[in-house]
C-alpha cells in the first residue's frame, strides 16, 4: 500500500514538475475580474456580453468562460464599462475596433460571413430540387399497387 | 415498378450520379487543405495606421522612468515592446532588443501584470534595453493597442501613429523586416 501511494505521488511530482513550460503571472487579479458589480442588473447585462466575447489566450473560450489572466482583465475592462454606463454594443465595438470580428461570439452578416447564411437555403433549395421527382411520382405507384 | 426506376435513371445518368461523389471530394480536399495548412492562431491588431490612445503609465523598473503617449509624438519612430518578467519567450528576444537599441532604436518597454522585483530581476539577468519602462498591471493599455500576448512589438511612428505589429518573439530572422518598418516610419 505505501508502495502504491509512493509510486503515485512520484508520478504525480513528475507531471507538476513538467507544467511551468507555461507561465503565468503573479499579480492578484484585476478589481472586477472575478468580482460582480453591484448591482445585479448591470451584472447581468455584463455577464451576457461577457458570455458572448472571445479570450484572446485560450481561443474556443468566452471571457465568462477563461481563467486566463488577460481575459480577466477583459472582464474587469467590460465591468467597468458597464458600470460607468456604457452600453454593452458600444463595448463589443470597441473590442472589435481592436482585434476584429475574431474577439465577437455574435453572429454577423458581413461580406466574409454570407455564405453561413446562405448555405442552409441553397442546401434546402438542391434538396427540394433533387427530390420533387420523388414526391410526384410516389402517388400513382401507390395506386397501381 | 423496377423498369419505371431504369427508365429515368436511363433519362439523366449524369448530374445525380456524380454529384455525390464530386461533393465528397471538394469536402476531402478541404480538409486536407486545412489539416496541412493550418490558419495561423495569431490575432493581429486592427489599430495599425491608427494614433496610439491616450495612457501615462507609472514607472516600475528602479532606474527606468514610466510611459506616456506623450512621449511618442517627438518626431521619431520608436519600437514600443509590450512584455513581461513571467514571460519565458520575451527573455529569448532580449538580444534582439538589445541590438535594436545599440543601433539607435528607442525601445519603450509596457510591463504587463508585472512586480517591481521580478521586473528589476529579469533586467539584471537579460539586459535593459529600455528607455522607459511603464508599468500595466490590468493589461488596459494592451487591450487598447489590440495585443493579445506577450511578447508583441509596435512600431510607433513620429506622430504617435501605430504603423507596425509584429507578434511573437523578435528573432534574427526579423531584424531586417523590423529596421525596414522603423525606416519606413521615419519617413
Amino acid at each position: 500500500m505505501n508502495r502504491l501511494a509512493i509510486a503515485l505521488l512520484a508520478l504525480l511530482a513528475a507531471i507538476v514538475a513538467q507544467a511551468p513550460a507555461h507561465a503565468n503571472d503573479s499579480l492578484p487579479p484585476a478589481p472586477y475580474a472575478y468580482t460582480q458589480l453591484a448591482d445585479p442588473a448591470q451584472e447581468k447585462v455584463a455577464r451576457d456580453l461577457m458570455d458572448t466575447l472571445r479570450c484572446l489566450v485560450c481561443q474556443g473560450e468566452s471571457i465568462a468562460d477563461s481563467n486566463a489572466s488577460l481575459a480577466g482583465d477583459m472582464r474587469n475592462i467590460v465591468r467597468m464599462r458597464i458600470a460607468a454606463g456604457e452600453q454593452p454594443e458600444a463595448i463589443r465595438a470597441w473590442l472589435m475596433q481592436r482585434y476584429g470580428s475574431y474577439v465577437s461570439y455574435k453572429p454577423v452578416m458581413s461580406a466574409q460571413t454570407w455564405p453561413l447564411f446562405a448555405a442552409p437555403v441553397a442546401l434546402l433549395a438542391l434538396a427540394a430540387f433533387l427530390l420533387r421527382g420523388r414526391f410526384a411520382r410516389r402517388k400513382p405507384e401507390d395506386k397501381s399497387a | 415498378m423496377s423498369g419505371a426506376a431504369d427508365t429515368t435513371a436511363a433519362k439523366k445518368p449524369g448530374l445525380a450520379l456524380w454529384l455525390p461523389l464530386g461533393l465528397f471530394g471538394a469536402f476531402f480536399v478541404l480538409v486536407m487543405f486545412g489539416l496541412f495548412r493550418p490558419a495561423s492562431r495569431d490575432i493581429t491588431s486592427q489599430m495599425i495606421g491608427q494614433p496610439l490612445p491616450v495612457f501615462d503609465l507609472p514607472k516600475i523598473a528602479a532606474d527606468r522612468p514610466g510611459l506616456a503617449a506623450a512621449s511618442f509624438k517627438d518626431g521619431k519612430p520608436k519600437l514600443l515592446n509590450v512584455f513581461a518578467s513571467w514571460c519565458v519567450p520575451c527573455a529569448a528576444e532580449s538580444p534582439q532588443l538589445d541590438e535594436l537599441a545599440r543601433s539607435g532604436v528607442s525601445v519603450q518597454g509596457v510591463a504587463i501584470r508585472d512586480r517591481p522585483v521580478d521586473l528589476d530581476a529579469f533586467l539584471a539577468r537579460n539586459g535593459n534595453p529600455y528607455a522607459a519602462i511603464g508599468s500595466d498591471p490590468t493589461s488596459a493599455l494592451q487591450l487598447a493597442i489590440g495585443s493579445s500576448g506577450v511578447p508583441e512589438s509596435f512600431v510607433i511612428d513620429g506622430k504617435g501613429v501605430i504603423r507596425y505589429q509584429h507578434i511573437g518573439v523578435i528573432g534574427p530572422q526579423d531584424m531586417d523586416t523590423l529596421r525596414q518598418k522603423l525606416a519606413e516610419a521615419a519617413k
